[in-house]
C-alpha cells in the first residue's frame, strides 16, 4: 500500500467536509473492497477518513410503512435483520449469495452498493483500463471477456457491476439518502445511482466529492414471494454469471432484475411486464440491443433459463 | 501438464486483448513507486488480545493481521492470500469472524481480538480445537486456525438466526445440516483438501450429522 494519512471522524457531515477538502482522500468502513484495490495500489488514496463509529448502524421502520437501513449496517446483520427476512426476502437471499461469512461481517449496506467492478483488467495494473486510468484505453475490449457486460456497455468499457445487493435494491425502487460536505442532504432513487460507462467509465456513481451515504431506504413491502438465484462458476463465493432478483404475485406479475450482465443491475420495466407471457418474452424485451461478445453471448440465454427457474419457484 | 498449458494459453489472449490500446496507454507509476515527503506518523491504537489489554503504535498501513503476527508475535494467525480470498487469517473481533487481512488495525481501537491462541492452551482446549485432533480434519495445518476460528463463530451465528446461501425458511428456526455446514464456512480454504474431516469435526461439536 501507498502511505497515507488517517483520521477518525466526528459526524457524518464532518466526514463529507473532511473527504471533500483533500485531494485524494476517501471514506473507509468495512474497507474489504477498498484495502483489497490499496494492496493492489489500483486505489491509491492519500488520506482515509474513517466512518466506521459514525451512528449510522440502525435499521427503523419508517412512516410510510418501509424500511431505513442506515449505511454502517454490516451486510450480515441485514440479511438477518428479523423484518428484512420476512417482507424483503430479496434483500437477505441476495447478501447471502454473495462472498462469506467473515466478508459479509465486515462489509457495509454502502459499501456493498459502491463496490468497485471484478474486471480483470482492472485489476491489471499493467494493462490500459478506462476506469482505473481514464483515457489510456480498454484492454477488455478483444480480450478475454466471459464474466463481463453484455448489455448497456460502451466503446470505453465493458465491465460489468458485480454486486448482488444492489440487484435485490433495484427490484424494489430503494432510494440512496447521502449528506454533503455542507450538510446538505438529498434522495436518490437506487435506479440512478449506478451510471453507465458512456464515455467516462470511471465515474460509476452519482456523488459529488465528499458526498457520503448515509441510509438506504426501503418503501413499504410488496408481499409476493421474494426470489434471488445466482449462477456462477463454483457453488460458494464466486461472482455471478447471471444473477435474477425477483419479487413475483400470485397472478403472474412480478418485477426483476438481472445481475452480472450490465455495468448496472439491469431491469427493464417495459420488460418485467411481460411476466404473465413467460422468461423467454421477458428476457427477449430486457436485452433488447444487447452487445455481447462472442465469450459471453451465453448469458443471454442463461438469464432466460434462470428466469424460467424463478418463475418456477414462484408457483410452488 | 494439462493444466499448465490452458493457463499458457489463458495468459496469451489476455495479453493479446490489451496490445491494441498498449502503445497509446497512460500506464500508471511502477508497483515499486512511492510518493515522496516524509511518512505520515505512526498512529495509537489500543485494543484487547486474547484477554489481554494491548497498545501498539502503528503505521496506518499495518493490517490487523501484520499486528497480530508481526508486532504482538501471536503467529497462530495465518497468512495465505492476504486479499480476502482464503479465510487463513480469520480471527473473532467482538466475537465476529473477519479476515484480519482486510482490516487496517487502527481501525480496531477498543476491539476484543481472539485468535486461535485465546480460544485454548494446550491441556484446556476449546472443544472445536479437540475435535480437529480427534477428527484429523488437517494435514499440513496452515489453514486450520483459520477453520477453528470460522467455524466456533460460524455456529453462534447459526444461533443468532444468520441466514446462509444454503438455508431454506428464512424465518424458520436454523439448522446445522450438511449442506449449510459446508455453504458457512466457504470462506475457508484447505489446499491439502481436509474438508470431509473438517466437517465431521464442526459437525461433532454443534451435535450434528455432517
Amino acid at each position: 500500500m501507498r502511505p497515507f494519512s488517517y483520521e477518525r471522524a466526528e459526524s457524518p457531515a464532518g466526514a463529507a467536509a473532511a473527504v471533500a477538502s483533500r485531494p485524494g482522500a476517501r471514506f473507509i468502513a468495512g474497507g474489504t473492497n477498498l484495502l483489497d484495490l490499496m494492496k493492489f495500489q489500483i486505489e491509491t488514496p492519500t488520506h482515509l477518513v474513517d466512518i466506521r463509529h459514525l451512528p449510522l448502524r440502525a435499521i427503523e421502520d419508517t412512516p410510510d410503512g418501509g424500511l431505513r437501513i442506515g449505511a454502517l449496517v454490516t451486510n450480515t446483520e441485514l440479511a438477518s435483520h428479523p423484518r428484512v427476512k420476512r417482507d424483503y426476502g430479496v434483500v437477505s437471499r441476495a447478501i447471502v449469495a454473495g462472498a462469506t461469512g467473515q466478508l459479509r461481517n465486515k462489509a457495509t449496506t454502502a459499501g456493498n452498493i459502491l463496490q468497485r467492478n471484478r474486471c480483470p483488467y482492472f485489476y491489471e495494473t499493467n494493462l490500459p483500463c478506462n476506469k482505473r486510468a481514464p483515457g489510456s484505453g480498454c484492454s477488455a475490449l478483444g480480450g478475454v471477456t466471459r464474466s463481463l457486460a453484455v448489455i448497456g456497455t460502451s466503446p470505453h468499457c465493458i465491465a460489468q457491476n458485480p454486486g448482488d445487493l444492489a440487484v435485490a435494491l433495484r427490484v424494489l425502487d430503494a432510494g440512496v439518502e447521502t449528506v454533503g460536505p455542507d450538510g446538505s442532504r438529498r434522495a436518490i432513487p437506487v435506479a440512478d445511482f449506478h451510471r453507465l460507462p458512456g464515455d467516462a467509465p470511471e465515474i460509476e456513481v452519482p456523488l459529488a466529492p465528499g458526498e457520503l451515504v448515509t441510509a438506504v431506504t426501503l418503501p413499504k413491502p410488496l408481499g409476493g414471494s421474494h426470489h434471488y438465484h445466482k449462477v456462477r462458476d463454483r457453488a460458494s463465493y464466486a461472482f455471478a454469471l447471471v444473477s435474477v432478483a425477483a419479487v413475483l404475485q400470485r397472478d403472474g406479475t412480478g418485477r426483476v432484475a438481472f445481475g452480472g450482465v450490465a455495468p448496472r443491475p439491469w431491469r427493464v420495466e417495459a420488460a418485467e411486464a411481460l411476466l404473465p407471457r413467460g422468461p423467454a418474452a421477458v428476457v427477449a424485451a430486457a436485452f433488447e440491443g444487447a452487445t455481447p461478445t462472442a465469450d459471453n453471448a451465453f448469458k443471454i440465454p442463461l438469464a432466460a433459463r434462470t428466469l424460467a427457474l424463478v418463475s418456477e419457484e414462484g408457483r410452488a | 501438464m494439462g493444466s499448465a498449458v490452458t493457463t499458457d494459453i489463458d495468459r496469451r489472449e489476455v495479453v493479446a486483448g490489451a496490445a491494441a490500446g498498449l502503445a497509446a496507454a497512460a500506464l500508471p507509476a511502477p508497483a515499486g513507486a512511492q510518493a515522496g515527503g516524509p511518512l505520515p506518523p505512526a498512529l495509537p491504537v489500543s485494543l484487547t488480545v486474547n484477554g489481554e489489554a494491548r497498545r501498539l503504535v502503528l503505521d496506518a498501513r499495518v493490517t490487523l493481521l501484520d499486528a497480530l503476527r508481526e508486532h504482538l508475535h501471536l503467529t497462530g494467525t495465518k497468512k495465505g492470500c492476504d486479499h480476502g480470498h482464503c479465510g487463513a487469517c480469520t480471527v473473532l473481533v467482538n466475537g465476529t469472524r473477519i479476515n484480519a487481512c482486510l482490516s487496517l488495525a487502527v481501525m480496531h481501537e477498543g476491539d476484543a481480538v481472539t485468535t486461535v491462541e485465546g480460544l485454548g492452551r494446550p491441556g484446556d482446549l476449546h472443544p472445536m480445537q479437540a475435535a480437529f485432533l480427534d477428527h484429523d480434519a488437517f494435514q499440513c495445518g496452515y489453514c486450520t486456525p483459520g477453520q477453528i476460528c470460522s467455524a466456533v463463530a460460524m455456529l453462534d451465528e447459526i444461533g443468532r438466526g444468520v441466514p446462509s446461501h444454503a438455508t431454506g425458511d428464512l424465518t424458520a428456526p436454523m439448522v446445522l445440516g450438511a449442506g449449510e455446514l459446508r455453504e458457512r464456512m466457504s470462506g475457508n480454504i484447505c489446499r491439502c483438501g481436509a474438508y470431509s474431516n473438517i466437517a465431521d469435526a464442526v459437525a461433532a461439536v454443534a451435535g450434528s450429522t455432517p
